[in-house]
């Protein structure tokens, strides 16, 4: 029987408010080390937390957007383990009554091989707000560690999931689709690199029909693509030791992404004992129903429920509007484009899909920092619909488009790009090509159909590339049959 | 619920405490004492009530999300035993 790999993730997403969850300091990223450390972030001897107002709302807003529970009253605890960037001895985090319950994100994914996706409910077990720590540097600083506290203090919402996953394909899909929501609703800027977005992955693998595996955690992945690595890097590490009549301990591990492997960090025997308990310095956090009504009627259209209004209004592929909805940015561009030309949806779609992204993933950049603006593709898209231009003379405007910027229909001017659609000149054209090759004419006629196909090309580089292909076409074929 | 001397010694360790044999058994005859005062608390009838995390039964009050504290690392750096390149310096920790 084959195994089956479980995974459930824990995911820190850092909520996007510009001062600490705890006290007035700046969250801003990149500043000189500890000029962002204040007197709470120091843990100074009789500092205070106050929760921020805007955190909690993040955590609302996001409990709502993943159909959620939002508890009415939940409690802050202290979470204890000694480390120098931890200065207070504990985290200040939530445990038994985190803000956020049971919720669920609808996450698509990649069915291998087909091109298409397949649709999976992951459930969310809850979320819960608490403070970044601070950083280590552990580099030469005469044999000792270099702490920077701007990091301490920092709102996290730590989003966890059911072990619902079933492969590093459907963890990645979940991790995306999460990543994709925290921006949408914009809580979260989602920069990975900056540690915004980090995602702990707890696997086993088991046959199915009986008990779950015991879990291994592969902590702080801050890439879609170290996700993967580690969780097939894992799982096959297990499957070979289980095979090889080994067993597995419950662990904590570090995935290497120069070598590709997982390595422990702590066995269960060295796990910490963190001695929860409800800190005394805060308050219940209580959060009315009128409270979580106003935040709700700040939400924006949700990815889902978009998608939907793309296949029912526009009749676009599920697929499709899967992909449009990947992010916000991408699903506002198309919804600009849409409006200089309406009615285009599905070519607009394929563009969006096709030469946009391909060409944003050539230069490295993402939709925010697209070159071109829906106004100039939509322009663009206006003058495919009414045939002024056909589709290699499209891709011709869409590159200068990229590169130069300006105008569709100041490109198509310079360039002469526009398409001849004027019958008489196709049909001279054409009466001109029959006459002169009256041997493969007769050919054509004595059955020899393939022969359309070198008609046309001559024809269509007669027009220099510019005849309304459809209209060619039919002019020939008339003209053909005799 | 009974304490035993080594429940005392492991949460010194947890709370990186070192207490000697004579600490320890003070530790734990002052803790048992608490604890025999929990016990007798538990007798209480609670059936019904909602358990308190606070000892006052109030909310928490919220601050608005602004940025209030400026940089004063000069003046916090002042009272560290240890600082370089704006970082506070600590004996080598790698875990």
């Amino acid at each position: 029987m084959q195994w089956e790999i479980v995974i459930g993730l824990e995911v820190h997403a850092q909520l996007s408010t510009s001062s600490k969850i705890f006290s007035g300091a700046s969250t801003a990223f990149g500043a000189e080390p500890n000029t962002q450390a204040d007197a709470v972030s120091l843990a100074l001897p009789g500092v205070l937390p106050v929760l921020n107002k805007g955190a909690v709302e993040r955590a609302i807003k996001f409990g709502l957007a993943a159909g959620a529970h939002i508890a009415p009253r939940s409690i802050f605890a202290r979470k204890n383990y000694f480390y120098p960037d931890l200065p207070k001895g504990y985290q200040i985090s939530q445990f038994d009554q985190p803000v956020v319950g049971c919720g669920q994100l609808t996450i698509q994914v990649p069915s291998t091989g087909s091109g298409r996706t397949d649709e999976k409910v992951v459930r969310i077990t809850r979320a819960h707000l608490e403070e970044d720590a601070g950083k280590s540097l552990h580099e030469d600083f005469h044999g000792m560690t270099g702490i920077d506290l701007n990091r301490a203090g920092t709102p996290l919402l730590e989003i966890v999931s059911e072990p619902d996953m079933r492969s590093a394909a459907e963890a990645v899909a979940y991790a995306k689709s999460l990543h994709a929501l925290v921006r949408w609703i914009g809580i979260c800027d989602g920069n990975m690199q900056e540690g915004s977005f980090r995602c702990d992955a707890n696997v086993s693998v088991h046959k199915p029909g009986t008990p779950l595996g015991t879990r291994r955690e592969v902590k702080n992945l801050n890439s879609f693509r170290f996700l993967e690595q580690a969780i097939n890097y894992e799982a096959r590490w297990q499957i070979e030791t289980l095979e090889n009549g080994g067993t597995i301990q419950q662990a904590t591990v570090l995935f290497d992404p120069d070598k590709g492997e997982t390595r422990v960090m702590r066995t269960k025997e060295e796990a910490h004992d963190y001695r929860y308990f409800p800190d005394p310095d805060l308050l219940p956090l209580e959060i009315s129903e009128e409270w979580k009504e106003r935040v709700r009627a700040t939400l924006p259209e949700l990815p889902q429920a978009r998608q939907a209004r793309y296949v029912s209004e526009f009749c676009l592929p599920a697929y499709d509007a899967g992909l449009l909805t990947a992010s916000r940015e991408m699903a506002d561009f198309f919804e600009a484009s849409l409006n200089e030309t309406p009615g285009q949806a599905k070519t607009c779609a394929n563009w969006l899909i096709g030469e946009v992204s391909a060409q944003l993933n050539r230069d490295g950049l993402d939709m925010a920092q697209c070159p071109i603006t829906p106004q100039q593709l939509g322009g663009m898209l206006k003058r495919i619909a009414d045939g002024t231009i056909s589709s290699a003379g499209a891709k011709e405007v869409f590159r200068a488009l990229w590169a130069e910027g300006g105008e569709a229909d100041a490109i198509i001017e310079a360039k002469g790009l526009k398409q001849v659609s004027d019958s008489g000149a196709i049909e001279a054209l054409v009466d001109e090509i029959i006459a002169a090759n009256a041997d493969k004419v007769a050919e054509y006629r004595s059955g020899k159909d393939k022969l359309f196909g070198f008609f046309a090309g001559l024809a269509m580089k007669a027009s220099k590339g510019k005849a309304n292909p459809a209209q060619l076409s039919e002019i020939l074929k008339r003209k053909l049959a005799g | 619920m009974s304490l035993s001397i080594d429940d005392v010694k492991k949460v010194a360790q947890l709370a990186r405490l070192a207490v000697t044999e004579q600490e320890a058994q003070t530790a734990h005859a002052q803790l048992s004492g608490i604890f025999g005062l929990i016990e007798e608390m538990r007798a209480v009838d609670t059936s019904g009530i909602e358990p308190m995390s606070h000892a006052q039964d109030v909310v928490q009050r919220l601050r608005e999300d602004k940025v209030t504290e400026g940089n004063q690392r000069e003046m916090f750096q002042q009272i560290a035993p240890q600082v370089e390149s704006g970082l506070y310096l600590v004996p080598k920790v790698i875990e």
